[in-house]
């Protein structure tokens, strides 16, 4: 097992040097620079700005400092923001994304395995039509439109909850987290009930049943558990998917995170700060990938019992 | 079951698995509501226009952002813009954007894959190990990059999104490719002393098309989120042109005053994002494909 996690750090490595690698000269071919504003600087100005930055230098002397800069774990100097660092930028928008991310993923899970295990218990009656259509709603409705139609009727119409912001009123964080959270739990609820059912019909629910489990263990215990693998192998890449869903999420309610850094950067040509944000979120995105391989491995006890073998 | 005198003569006749899978999709409610719809709409779009006369850039700045009326049917913008002009000429550029990025990534993902698939081997290790590496990356972040660097063109928004739509495609092909490649058929056409260019142009890919078909469906929606979600962040369609991403971006902004400008573009995407997956749900059953997707 340690093994297996192992490699796939190794693997890892050349992947975000790649990821690096291709952001950096791409966004070098960018038409216009960070200090390309709507009046025009001094050309002395702008010149010592960007000797200041470096970037009168070759194109890949600086591919190799910023490489250099990485591996002691400094992203840069911000070019919008200046005298502040990459780093701190970052720091400074990782906690709201996270937390978004983390109450979207819960209301993704529990709303959707709830939803798909209750259509897997009762198929083919409303019990599961009624979760299964609104799952295909949450996949259909796309998320630019869902969190303004939330905004408008519960926060502009009804005045149930504030319209943007995060973490200044109470009860701010409810629609952005249900916004994320909808598409993925619509798939969650998919997955679930696909696996509850193919889990239904195995051998092993019949022999808990012959045993005189109680339902509720059989359910709980044994279904859910076997429906639970994919549903645990989905949860990488929608990590990555509730990221980059951040982006959207962030700009309608505005929210200062991560995603809404990385969409102005680009708008700015923050060369330091797109890259670094890339490489953050790139880097991310690879360990929760990494993360819930291991965990739907482990959960499988045939695949753990392969990789253990191997280890 | 034994086969009776009319089987026989249907066989000679010949039930095409084309055939078959259009009798079932023809059973599929849900799906011929979906292409229904996605026919209308279609329709509605490009001859839309030319019965409506205004024009999609068209001001009226005395008439203003006006409710639903007789004349504007669905109302009109804060620059007196007719609505109903604008999500038809909006659908141009959306639905063009999900058929001709969807074809990229088809061209890209069936060649990849194709390749892959029937040539095996360390190639085909090396190329498919590419495509996880490639399916391990933040797409959004790339997307939103690429746009950033080759400008507002729209002829490459569509590459972009394309280029980043490949993947899954590759991956089914291939498959599909290796299960195909153990074939009696394809081994006559090698014996007849086919390239294999031709093999896999006249053999292979006809045979696995069912999948890709509904592939193909079920890619259209993704990449119609893909460039609305771009140009709601202000980076893909420019004023004063429209796609029914930036419709709802610009409806956003006016909501509280004026929502009908967001209700209606959004209604119109939803409609045809549900009319796509239905369809491409009802496909996959007809054509008998297991998907790798849920």
């Amino acid at each position: 097992m340690s093994r297996f996690i192992w490699m796939r750090l190794l693997q890892a490595i050349p992947v975000l040097l790649a990821v690096i690698t291709f952001t950096f000269f791409l966004i070098r071919f960018a038409p216009g620079g960070p200090f390309d504003q709507e009046k025009a600087v001094i050309p002395e100005v702008k010149r010592a700005l960007e000797a200041q930055y470096h970037l009168d230098q070759p194109l890949l002397v600086q591919y190799g400092t910023y490489l250099k800069d990485l591996a002691h774990g400094d992203l840069g100097p911000s070019f919008k923001y200046p005298g502040r660092s990459v780093n701190e930028l970052i720091a400074s928008g990782l906690p709201a994304t996270m937390e978004l991310g983390l109450y979207a993923l819960l209301i993704a899970v529990v709303l959707g395995m709830a939803a798909g295990l209750m259509a897997a218990l009762y198929p083919n009656t409303w019990r599961d039509y009624l979760p299964m259509s609104a799952a295909m709603t949450g996949i259909c409705m796309p998320m630019l439109l869902l969190g303004p139609l939330l905004v408008l009727v519960f926060g502009i119409w009804l005045e149930w909850v504030p319209v943007s912001g995060w973490g200044d009123v109470p009860g701010d964080k409810i629609l952005p987290s249900l916004t994320l959270g909808s598409a993925y739990a619509a798939y969650v609820a998919r997955l679930t009930r696909g696996g509850v059912l193919e889990v239904m019909s195995q051998d092993y629910i019949r022999t808990a049943r012959a045993k005189g489990l109680p339902e509720r263990v059989v359910i709980f215990k044994h279904a859910l558990r076997g429906g639970l693998i994919p549903v645990v192998a989905y949860l990488g890449p929608a990590f990555a998917g509730l990221l980059s869903g951040s982006f959207v999420v962030e700009t309608v309610f505005q929210i200062p995170g991560l995603g809404r850094f990385f969409v102005q950067a680009a708008f700015n040509r923050d060369y330091t700060m797109i890259l670094g944000t890339t490489t953050f979120l790139a880097a991310l995105i690879i360990i929760f990938n990494l993360l819930s391989d291991v965990l739907a491995a482990w959960l499988n006890p045939r695949v753990r019992g392969a990789l253990e073998g191997k280890a | 079951m034994s086969a009776t005198v009319e089987d026989v003569a249907r066989y000679e006749r010949g039930t095409s698995l084309w055939q078959d899978a259009w009798v079932r999709l023809k059973r599929n409610r849900l799906a011929v509501i979906g292409g229904i719809t996605l026919i209308v709409i279609g329709l509605l779009c490009v001859v839309g226009p030319w019965f409506i006369h205004y024009g999609y850039e068209q001001q009226d700045l005395v008439l203003g952002p006006a409710p639903p009326s007789a004349a504007h049917w669905l109302g009109t913008d804060p620059f007196g813009r007719d609505l109903l002009v604008r999500i038809l000429y909006g659908g141009r550029v959306s639905l063009m954007v999900g058929f001709i990025a969807t074809a990229v990534a088809l061209l890209i993902g069936v060649t990849w894959g194709a390749t892959a698939g029937y040539i095996g081997g360390r190639l085909d290790a090396v190329m498919m190990r590419i495509v996880d590496i490639l399916y391990a990356l933040p797409f959004m972040i790339f997307v939103v990059l690429l746009t950033v660097v080759f400008g507002r063109s729209m002829v490459l928004l569509f590459l972009a999104i394309g280029a980043v739509e490949w993947l899954t495609m590759a991956r089914i092909i291939r498959g599909q490719v290796q299960a195909l490649r153990q074939q009696e058929f394809v081994e006559a056409a090698i014996s007849l002393g086919l390239s294999r260019a031709a093999i896999i142009a006249r053999h292979v890919i006809p045979n696995a098309l069912g999948p890709l078909i509904v592939y193909t469906t079920l890619t259209i929606p993704s990449v119609m989120l893909l460039e609305a979600f771009i140009s709601f962040l202000g980076l893909g369609v420019q004023p004063p042109a429209s796609s029914w991403g930036s419709l709802i971006s610009d409806g956003v902004e006016t909501m509280e005053e004026y929502p009908w400008l967001l209700i209606f573009p959004g209604i119109v995407l939803s409609v045809t994002l549900f009319a796509l997956n239905f369809l491409g749900d009802g496909l996959r059953d007809a054509l008998d494909v297991r998907s790798s997707r849920d």
